[in-house]
């Protein structure tokens, strides 16, 4: 413990900043993760007290490799679900909010109904939309994933329409530029970032409320059917295998959102 | 209108006059009650002159700029640009303006920027790159042309907002403040710059400023206007001979001319003990 400690206090000296040091940020977490799985190992391995349904890590990377093929097909029916809500979600998010920020009145009807379906646990409509569209549709699931994603994108977006600066407006006008040009050039842009946050929040509400809407009917087959299958029937160690796919889906739709955010947001700091 | 046509209107012919205000008024309603910003306005500015408003806060100066920009609405009174409606002579683009704030869109660079107003007039791609080399080279940012407005101080960055009002060749300048959040030594730099930018392109500038030096080192005239309401009270004749360059900052005739400004905006002489 003593070699990290001096090293600390040399960059300390030699770079006049205060603060850990910049290796820290990545050693840290994996450090804390490493703690993690060697506590679970001697917990369910070595001590032998854990419950049943928590299997040893060593079995969950076993069921992992060897049930890859239906993990991924899994994968592949839950993250479709979420990326075709994510998207629907997404162009209806904009487009409405679009309205309501060019007409008055459309502002005032929708933003009711709009906080109205943002406190509706998206849960709770989940096993009618399931019903509705049948045991053989993913239609139900995409509906739900599609909800969840709106809200955030809607309420973001229509922020962003409103946050054009009264100087840039005033350049447009004096430029003789008509509403379509002022929109392309200046109320778009200015929106764009807060569009992207708006993503950002949808892609991990659309990944959790599709994988959510398996547990309440529907088709058998997503990672979410699978994880509630193999937990009930016993064998835990392929349910926590499945769990790890559902992390991996929503880590992706996380970072790529993430970097496009970061992507737009690169200049605007002037 | 005929009342006033006589005694301010005479300056010139009507294409020798690029701004015409008779007895303009603007009234903002608020809920407090009608706020008069401006009342009783008579200006005219001929073409190719430089014209300075001062005043204290509140004084209208930057109404007038933005009611002859046609950013706002003249409540009562007649304002006439090169002789057309204010709304006319901004659909037909015949000013450029800038701003306290450099208004700069941080996703374009500075190449952009400058070009805007040429994109939005529908300007072809090879003439508008000529243009804007011609404006980085006139304003001297010409390494500049491709960052972005982040990279830039707050000089460079006024320096590309004035590039960008003239980038469509306006025969008058609209400028409110453009100096004012800018340090001293930049801004006497930029006014020294501007200065010849007018003399250069033969264009007529009102300029909006609360400096007294900034006024007279640049204007032909400067407008003393006085608040509540706002209103013209006096107009002072500069008449500088010579260039507009760092030598005439040193010179008595300037100081003259800053006394006066400041005699007309206080409404007393003021005693100085370094004059007479």
């Amino acid at each position: 413990m003593t070699a990290p400690t001096t090293s600390s206090i040399a960059a300390a000296r030699t770079a006049p900043r205060t603060g850990p040091p910049e290796w820290l940020r990545f050693v840290a977490p994996i450090a804390v993760g490493v703690i993690i799985v060697a506590v679970w190992i001697l917990l369910v391995d070595v001590l032998k007290v854990a419950p049943r349904a928590l299997p040893s890590p060593v079995a969950i990377g076993e069921n992992l490799v060897q049930h890859f093929g239906i993990i991924l097909a899994g994968m592949q029916i839950t993250a479709t679900n979420a990326l075709i809500g994510l998207a629907a979600g997404t162009i209806v998010g904009i487009v409405l909010a679009a309205l309501a920020a060019t007409l008055k009145p459309v502002d005032g009807m929708l933003v009711p109904i709009i906080a109205a379906i943002a406190v509706v646990p998206i849960v709770a409509i989940t096993p009618i939309l399931n019903t509705m569209f049948g045991a053989s549709s993913q239609f139900g699931r995409q509906a739900v994933a599609g909800l969840a994603a709106f809200v955030p994108v809607f309420i973001n977006v229509l922020r962003g329409l409103r946050q054009t600066r009264p100087v840039h407006r005033d350049l447009l006008r004096s430029s003789a530029a008509n509403g379509f040009q002022t929109f392309r050039i200046l109320t778009l842009p200015t929106a764009l970032p807060y569009l992207m946050t708006g993503l950002r929040i949808a892609s991990s509400l659309a990944v959790i409320s599709a994988l959510v809407a398996e547990y309440f009917g529907g088709p058998s087959d997503g990672i979410g059917t699978a994880i509630a299958t193999y937990a009930k029937s016993g064998r835990s160690a392929l349910a926590w295998a499945f769990v790890a796919g559902a992390i991996a889906i929503g880590l992706v739709f996380f970072l790529v959102t993430s970097l496009l955010e970061r992507l737009v947001t690169r200049r605007r700091s002037g | 209108m005929s009342a006033h046509d006589s005694g301010a209107a005479s300056s010139g012919e009507q294409g020798g006059v690029a701004v015409r205000a008779v007895d303009v008024g603007k009234v903002f309603p608020t809920k407090a009650g009608d706020v008069v910003a401006l009342s009783g306005v008579d200006l005219d500015v001929a073409a190719g002159e430089f014209v300075s408003l001062i005043g204290p806060s509140g004084c209208g100066k930057s109404t007038l700029m933005r009611l002859i920009a046609d950013l706002d609405p003249a409540t009562s009174g007649v304002l006439e640009v090169f002789g057309k409606p204010p709304q006319r002579a901004r659909l037909d683009q015949d000013y450029g303006i800038a701003f306290q704030q450099a208004g700069l869109l941080p996703w374009r660079t500075v190449g952009q920027n400058i070009g805007l107003p040429l994109e939005l007039h529908g300007v072809a791609k090879a003439a508008r790159i000529d243009r804007i080399r011609e404006l980085v080279e006139l304003v001297g940012l010409t390494d500049f042309v491709d960052r972005y407005p982040d990279q830039l101080s707050g000089g460079m960055q006024q320096r590309v907002a004035i590039a960008r009002s003239l980038a469509e060749r306006p025969r008058l300048l609209l400028m409110d403040e453009p100096f004012g959040a800018l340090d001293e030594m930049t801004r006497e730099h930029l006014q020294g710059e501007l200065a010849r930018l007018a003399a250069e392109t033969q264009a007529a500038v009102v300029f909006v400023t609360h400096s007294i030096p900034e006024a007279v080192f640049l204007s032909d005239r400067v407008v003393v206007m006085s608040p509540r309401p706002g209103r013209i009270t006096d107009i002072i004749d500069v008449d500088l001979p010579g260039p507009r360059d760092a030598s005439l900052r040193e010179s008595p005739e300037y100081f003259h001319r800053v006394t006066a400004v400041r005699e007309a905006l206080h409404g007393t002489p003021v005693e100085r003990a370094n004059e007479r």
